[in-house]
C-alpha cells in the first residue's frame, strides 16, 4: 500500500470507526455525515413529514454510519434505505414506514428518468383487437409502480406527500401506486391489483393478450379497457412506432 | 446589447431561484452548478439547467472527481462528467484539490492528504486524465483546512504551481477557504496570498463561514470556521478579496451560498458588490 493510500485508510477510519478525536477530525466527520443525512431527507421527504425531523435525522444517522454513498449523485443515495427502515427496531410500530420510503424512491426515479414520449391512447384505439393483443407495450423511463399488501402506504403516502391530512377512517388493505411523468412534474394514482401485475408483465415483454391474462388471474372480472385507457391516460407506457407507421 | 460580454461576477444556482436566474439580465451575470446534479438522464432539472444555459454563461464546479486519491477518476463519472459539458458547453470547469472516493464508495466531503512527491504526482496525473477527457483545461480549488496534517513536503502554493506546471490546470482561488484555514492552522492569510500563483487564477470564490458550535465534553480549547456556505461573505473576506483582484485583474468572482438561502434578490445584491469591484479594475487604464 502506498503512503498517500495508507493516510486515507486510516483518515477514513479516524472519522467512521471512532468518535471524538480533535475539533478539527470532528469537523470532517461531522460534515461528512450531515451530507449523508440531508441528502436522505432531501431523497425521503414524505418519511420525514410522517415521522419528524428529528426521528428522521437520527434515522438517517445510523443508515449514513454504516451504508455510505457509493456514487456521487446523491440523489439516488438511500437505494437501501426502505429495507434499512424495514427491520430498524425503532420503527417496528410504523410498518408502513418502509413502503412509504419506497414510494418518495420512486418518485426520485421518475423525477429523473430519461426523457420519452408517452404513448398516446389514440394510437391503440386506431388498432385492430388481434392487432393489439399482439402488441408489446413498454413502460415508460419514469413509470414506477408498487404493491403494498395488508397496508394503505398510498394513502399514507400521497396525503403527506401533498401535505394534506390523512383521511379518516383509513382502511387496512392492500394498497398499489402508479407514478408517471407525463409531463414535466412526477405525477401519482392509485392504482390496484390488476394494474401492478398488468404492467409487471408488460416490463417483462409479454404482449398485451398474456399480460391482461396475468391481471385478471389476480383479479378476475377486472374490467382491461378501463385499465389500459386508465394506464395511457396516466403516461404509464413509452411511444414507439407502431407497426403499420413504418 | 448594454451588458458587457465578460463574465463577471456571478452566482451559484439552486432550484429555490431558477427562474428568476433565468429571467436575470444583470450585466456580467454567469451562474455555477454541482454538475453531480445534473448527471440525470432526463426531467425537469436538465431541462431547467438547458433553459439557464441558453441565456447565461455556466460554469460547472465538480465535487466528486477526488484527484488526490491514489487511484484514476472514475470513468463512468467521467464520462457523465463529459457528457454534461458537452451538453451545456460551460464558460469553466472545475474541481477541488482532495479526495472523496474510494473502495467502491463515495464520502460527500473533501478530505485533506500530505502534499508529498507522492500526491503530487498522482494528481497532476489525475488532472491530466480529466482534461483529456473532458477537451479542456480545467482549474483547481485550494480545499479549507481544519487540522494539521503531517508528512507536507510543499506549501500549498507551491504544491498548486507545480500541479498547473505538469498538467497546464489552471487555479480556482476560493478566498474564504484561505480566510478560514488561516485561521484554524494559524497563519497570515495576507502573506498565504502573496505566494498564490495568481497568473495561472481562472475563477475566484467567496462565501461566508460559520463557527464551529465545541462539544463541550470533547472541547480541546479549539474554536475552528467552517466552510458552511450559508452566511453573507464576511468583511475581512472582501478585504482580502479587494486585494487579490488589484493584483490579479479582473477574475471571473463567484458568490457561493449553498446553505440558508436568501431570497434572489438579496443573493444579487452580494453579488453586486463584486461586480462593482471588478468593473472598477476595468474601468481602470
Amino acid at each position: 500500500m502506498t503512503a498517500l493510500a495508507g493516510f486515507q485508510r486510516d483518515f477514513l477510519r479516524n472519522l467512521y470507526d471512532a468518535d471524538g478525536g480533535r475539533a478539527g477530525v470532528r469537523v470532517y466527520r461531522n460534515t461528512l455525515l450531515k451530507a449523508c443525512v440531508d441528502a436522505l431527507q432531501a431523497n425521503f421527504p414524505t418519511v420525514a413529514r410522517l415521522v419528524g425531523e428529528p426521528w428522521f435525522r437520527a434515522a438517517a444517522l445510523v443508515y449514513a454510519r454504516t451504508s455510505p454513498p457509493n456514487d456521487p449523485r446523491l440523489y439516488l443515495y438511500g437505494d437501501g434505505f426502505a429495507d434499512f427502515l424495514a427491520g430498524f427496531e425503532p420503527a417496528a410500530g410504523l410498518p408502513y414506514l418502509a413502503g412509504v420510503a419506497r414510494l418518495d424512491r420512486g418518485w426520485s426515479e421518475a423525477h429523473v428518468a430519461a426523457d420519452r414520449s408517452c404513448l398516446a391512447a389514440a394510437l391503440v384505439a386506431e388498432q385492430t383487437p388481434d392487432a393489439l393483443a399482439a402488441r408489446v407495450l413498454s413502460p415508460h423511463p419514469a413509470a414506477r409502480w408498487h404493491w403494498f399488501d395488508d397496508q394503505p402506504v398510498f394513502t399514507l403516502w400521497s396525503a403527506n406527500r401533498e401535505q394534506r391530512a390523512v383521511p379518516e377512517p383509513l382502511h387496512w388493505r392492500g394498497e398499489g401506486a402508479l407514478l408517471t411523468r407525463p409531463g414535466a412534474e412526477v405525477r401519482w394514482q392509485a392504482l390496484g391489483v390488476a394494474g401492478v401485475f398488468f404492467l409487471n408483465a408488460c416490463a417483462e415483454g409479454l404482449p398485451l393478450a398474456a399480460a391482461a391474462e396475468r391481471a385478471l388471474k389476480h383479479k378476475p372480472g377486472t374490467d382491461l379497457a378501463t385499465l389500459l385507457a386508465t394506464l395511457l391516460k396516466a403516461g404509464a407506457f413509452a411511444a414507439e412506432p407502431l407497426p403499420h407507421c413504418h | 446589447m448594454n451588458a458587457p460580454i465578460r463574465p463577471g461576477a456571478g452566482l451559484s444556482l439552486k432550484p429555490d431561484y431558477f427562474q428568476a436566474a433565468r429571467d436575470c439580465r444583470a450585466g456580467g451575470l454567469w451562474f455555477e452548478v454541482h454538475p453531480e446534479n445534473y448527471m440525470v438522464d432526463g426531467g425537469p432539472r436538465l431541462a431547467w439547467l438547458d433553459a439557464i444555459a441558453e441565456r447565461h454563461p455556466l460554469s460547472l464546479h465538480g465535487v466528486a472527481m477526488s484527484l488526490a486519491a491514489p487511484a484514476p477518476p472514475d470513468a463512468r463519472h467521467l464520462r457523465r462528467f463529459r457528457k454534461l459539458v458537452e451538453r451545456v458547453d460551460p464558460m469553466l470547469v472545475s474541481e477541488h484539490l482532495a479526495w472523496s472516493a474510494t473502495g467502491g464508495h463515495y464520502y460527500p466531503d473533501l478530505l485533506p492528504f500530505p502534499r508529498s512527491d507522492e500526491a503530487l504526482a498522482v494528481i497532476a496525473d489525475n488532472i491530466a486524465r480529466v482534461q483529456d477527457s473532458l477537451g479542456r483545461r480545467i482549474a483547481i480549488e485550494n480545499p479549507t483546512h481544519y487540522l494539521p496534517v503531517p508528512g507536507h513536503r510543499y506549501t500549498e502554493q507551491a504544491f498548486l504551481a507545480e500541479l498547473c506546471e505538469r498538467s497546464g490546470c489552471g487555479l480556482l482561488l476560493d478566498i474564504n477557504n484561505v480566510f478560514i484555514s488561516a485561521h484554524n492552522l494559524c497563519f497570515d492569510a495576507q502573506r498565504y496570498l502573496l505566494d498564490f500563483p495568481l497568473s495561472a487564477v481562472m475563477e475566484i470564490h467567496l462565501a461566508g463561514h460559520s463557527v464551529d458550535a465545541p462539544d463541550q465534553a470533547e472541547d480541546t480549547g479549539e474554536t475552528l470556521l467552517i466552510d458552511s456556505h450559508d452566511q453573507p461573505v464576511a468583511d475581512p473576506v472582501w478585504e482580502l478579496y479587494r486585494a487579490v483582484i488589484e493584483r490579479a485583474g479582473p477574475v471571473p468572482t463567484l458568490i457561493e451560498r449553498d446553505g440558508n438561502i436568501p431570497s434572489f434578490d438579496v443573493l444579487l445584491a452580494e453579488r453586486a458588490r463584486a461586480q462593482a469591484l471588478l468593473e472598477r479594475l476595468e474601468s481602470m487604464p
